[in-house]
């Protein structure tokens, strides 16, 4: 049965006992295998000298110049010395002869121009499309339970991108007590940094619009940091800081740590916000990735407003503390 | 469709599938039907001095995996070109697909223009276009071909294999080639966007608060200090990856049959995109007769690790019932398998995928700073101890003061290493202590003595750079999309190339239209040729080249994600004067 249905050839083979018979070499054979040439110790020390002396040659080219006079084949070639005494020089000058792109003058310089455009716009990268719900969720507390919707995303591609960020929070069968959006430039400017300059939009109460700089990116130990400073139409200056860490308890399982802080220059009565520290909040959240792109979570977050903003909150009959049970899901694409 | 269940039922039914003889006649009903929708596993041979290959479109199937592929004369890989030293070489490459193409002679020595690049020696071979090739075959040796766009990982690629016209050196029964290729159901595409916005994302032996990596608490902060993975060995897994040799997925059963005291010749290529894998035989042990298509003497070994669009052929003496041919990714998210067996349906066990292996103070680039680096032996948490002492101290991962002024500081480059050593006695990451002989750079010897031996006359130094969040590759801290000037050498110009790999990870970098030779210590005259060197990580690697082939040539990482995004250069021979088309 399985002879029956063997496949023959689909895999490769490039030769046979029979075909090998035809061919005048399968009668060679084969010199014993022999152990590896002797070879110069690899040695730490020497290698490190190295570094140092072609470092040295690079920056001093008369002595560079010197070097290259001198007799090759006495020092060694192949040897770690050796290489300090080769010249690191410019390419001959008939290394720039014909100017140009060498397949112009056969292919065709309008060809080749356009081939060339091609592969380059493909290197430079495709624009990228990226969006993150980094929560939605639904919030258990005291009073009427809770929603929270914090989605960010960007167009672009490695050092310049359009980036958005939009938030709001609110409690069901009432109206929604926040939402903003952000339309943000952003540039990087170190390898784990992006600045970003653009506006804010708040979408509820007095609806205001600010001016919006700020940083973000990866600081050591792998927390992700969002800090940005707001100016509205009205003068006001505000300021806040997120931080977030994924620490993996398994290849899937995600615990996140959260912390936000939010900061006034000055009491802005109608938004309910008293200078200085306006509010903190940190929470944990639980997701377990079904994908990279698909993790449900769950988790417990405390808000606390502070000073004048916690006054606020007592005068509009709020709890300045008010501590939520969170079940959400994290997604992007 | 009706092609597909028919295959499944072949497949299902014989569990086995056969690597036979190259001129075994093979009946149509074996083959499975050409389709135009799913592409055939394995390749057929296309020998002579005009040869057709035909680029299509295809669905392509693995496991439980299915997905885009695209086949060369139906078939992923495609043909084996089989060619002799001496003929002449027409082949009309037909573009049935609805992209680009193009055909890269991986190894050849070709004007040129028959060199397969588009945007460097041609304009890619557009849909419903025939491009004709041209030139001939100077040279012998195991090589492949593949596409150089975006179609190569989705199965444009195949052996390529040129009889000397002087006798073989050594004396074999049968003679194999094992295609190892890495296929994903995403489209590169994807893969691409992924690898852009999700760190690690491919990557699930990440460190966790419950793996069994050999780390103290001060290793692993080290680490996030540092904001890397120890864990960052390859970019794309096994998690999306089906490692496949010669088109067959482990679950396919390929064999290689063999008869006891038979001498085996098998010519491992490696055509994957993205994976470098650990070869072994367990159970025999393997003599490496050829590399990079090169000869060099004889080296027995138990394992050798083959990067991306390396070539080594082996010569082994099986002599159980049957042998697992394993090639195992070096991040151990999974392995290509066959078997080498004396009876068909006759299995060797496959070993178990071996424990990930981490990166060392040497894949920092700190690797002199630390001298069990190279000592082998189990000295990972003691390498990773050292690396936590000097995390509170003088340790700088990104000093840019070290850099030359060649290289462009910003954004794309996310790590200077502090010490690059020179490991060409390095056998690759994972496999400092697997407790058998492992082949290194340093055991490649040329089989005959070169009849160049200048002396370099200058030393060309680049840095390969790259920011792993970003996803950026470059030389020189600029991706191909920034840079307005070649790397350029003279006409017969021998000259040392330096490479520096300031990043944590190995790059198999290949120079197109030459063979160069390792500085590995051995004698001048026997320095390997090869046309692919991997630079491992946070490492040094140096090779001398007399650039004897005038024309402008593509000079890459053949990381297909790492070339895609930046790492890429045009090195130019010139004057054109006297061989623009040679």
């Amino acid at each position: 049965m399985i002879r029956a249905f063997f496949l023959l050839g689909t895999a490769l083979a490039v030769g046979t006992p029979a075909m090998a018979q035809e061919q005048p070499h399968a009668a060679h054979t084969m010199p014993a295998p022999q152990s590896p040439q002797e070879q110069p110790a690899h040695d730490m020390s020497s290698m490190d000298a190295e570094e140092t002396a072609s470092h040295d040659a690079d920056k001093d080219s008369a002595q560079s110049g010197e070097m290259s006079a001198m007799d090759h084949a006495a020092m060694g070639h192949g040897s770690p010395a050796m290489d300090a005494m080769i010249p690191e020089t410019a390419p001959p000058p008939q290394a720039f002869e014909n100017p140009g792109f060498a397949a112009d003058a056969f292919v065709g310089a309008d060809v080749m121009a356009a081939s060339r455009a091609e592969v380059i716009g493909e290197i430079r990268g495709p624009k990228v499309f990226w969006v993150q719900g980094d929560r939605l969720e639904y919030r258990a507390r005291q009073g009427e339970d809770g929603y929270l919707f914090d989605l960010q995303g960007y167009y672009g591609g490695d050092l310049n991108k359009f980036w958005f960020k939009a938030e709001g929070e609110g409690a069901f069968g009432e109206e929604i007590e926040s939402a903003e959006v952000q339309a943000l430039y952003s540039r990087a400017i170190a390898p784990f940094f992006d600045v970003q300059l653009g506006a804010k939009q708040d979408l509820t109460g007095p609806e205001r619009t600010h001016l919006a700089v700020g940083i973000q990116g990866l600081v050591p130990y792998e927390f992700e940091v969002d800090a940005a400073a707001f100016v509205s139409t009205k003068g006001d200056l505000t300021a806040r800081i997120e931080g977030e860490l994924d620490q993996r308890i398994t290849q899937r399982l995600i615990l996140q740590p959260r912390a936000e802080f939010s900061l006034a220059a000055q009491d802005i009565p109608e938004l309910g916000v008293g200078a200085g520290f306006d509010s903190v909040e940190l929470g944990v959240r639980l997701r377990y990735e079904f994908a990279r792109e698909f993790a449900p979570y769950v988790g417990v977050d405390q808000e606390w407003k502070l000073g004048d903003s916690a006054d606020f909150a007592r005068l509009a009959g709020e709890d300045p503390s008010v501590t939520n049970y969170v079940v959400g899901i994290r997604f992007w694409f | 469709m009706s092609a597909l269940s028919r295959r499944s039922f072949l497949s299902s039914s014989t569990g086995a599938v056969a690597a036979t003889g190259l001129l075994t006649a093979m009946p149509a009903w074996a083959r499975g039907a050409v389709s135009g929708t799913v592409a055939r596993k394995g390749s057929d041979v296309l020998s002579g001095e005009h040869l057709t290959m035909s680029v299509a479109d295809t669905l392509f199937t693995t496991g439980s995996r299915r997905g885009p592929g695209v086949a060369v004369n139906g078939t992923i890989p495609g043909p084996l070109v089989r060619l002799k030293e001496g003929q002449n070489l027409v082949v009309d490459l037909v573009n049935n697909s609805a992209h680009g193409t193009s055909i890269h002679w991986h190894g050849l020595l070709v004007p040129f223009l028959m060199d397969g690049v588009p945007g460097v020696s041609m304009a890619a071979v557009e849909p419903g276009e025939t491009y004709r090739y041209e030139f001939p075959i100077r040279q012998s040796g195991t090589y492949w071909w593949h596409a150089h766009t975006l179609q190569e990982p989705l199965g444009h690629y195949g052996p390529l294999i040129i009889d000397p016209i002087e006798p073989e050196p050594h004396q074999y029964d049968r003679d194999y080639v094992v295609m190892l290729s890495d296929w994903s159901e995403m489209s590169p595409h994807e893969i691409m966007k992924k690898l852009k916005v999700a760190d690690g994302y491919f990557n699930y032996n990440q460190t966790t608060w419950t793996d069994d990596y050999d780390m103290s608490g001060e290793d692993r902060r080290m680490w996030a200090r540092m904001r890397m993975m120890p864990t960052d060995i390859s970019d794309v897994s096994g998690a999306t990856y089906t490692f496949l040799v010669n088109g067959h997925g482990p679950e396919d059963g390929l064999e290689y049959l063999f008869r006891p005291g038979e001498r085996v010749r098998l010519r491992f290529i490696n055509g994957s995109a993205m994976t470098y894998f650990n070869v072994r035989i367990p159970g025999t042990a393997m003599t490496v007769i050829q590399a990079d298509g090169q000869n060099v003497q004889p080296v027995e070994t138990d394992e050798f690790q083959i990067g991306v669009a390396e070539t080594y052929d082996v010569i082994v003496e099986p002599t159980a019932l049957a042998h697992a041919i394993v090639a195992e990714s070096t991040d151990r998210s999974g392995m290509g398998v066959a078997m080498l067996t004396s009876r068909p349906g006759a299995k060797a066990p496959i070993p178990a995928l071996r424990k990930p292996p981490l990166l060392t103070m040497a894949d920092m680039g700190m690797g002199g700073m630390d001298h069990s680096a190279h000592g082998g032996g189990d000295s990972m948490g003691g390498e990773m101890s050292g690396g936590a002492a000097m995390a509170g101290g003088a340790m700088k991962m990104r000093d840019t003061s070290r850099l030359p002024e060649t290289v462009k500081v910003g954004p794309g480059l996310d790590m200077v290493a502090a010490n690059p050593v020179d490991r060409m006695d390095y056998p690759g990451l994972g496999l400092e202590d697997v407790g058998h002989r492992v082949l290194d750079y340093s055991q490649l010897v040329s089989h005959k003595p070169h009849a160049e031996v200048r002396q370099p006359t200058r030393l060309k130094t680049l840095h390969l750079t790259g920011n792993m969040h970003r996803y950026m590759w470059s030389f020189d801290g600029e991706k191909f999309s920034a840079v307005t000037e070649p790397i350029r050498f003279a006409y017969n110009e021998r000259v040392r190339v330096k490479l520096v790999n300031d990043t944590m990870m190995a790059h198999p970098i290949h120079l197109h239209g030459h063979f160069f030779e390792l500085v590995n210590g051995t004698a001048p005259d026997r320095q390997p040729k090869k046309h692919t060197l991997t630079v491992q990580p946070g490492s040094s690697a140096q090779f001398d080249l007399t650039a004897d082939e005038r024309g402008d040539w593509a000079f890459h990482c053949h990381l297909f994600y790492h070339m895609h995004n930046g790492m890429f250069q045009v090195v130019t021979v010139r004057p054109l004067a006297g061989g623009g088309a040679k």
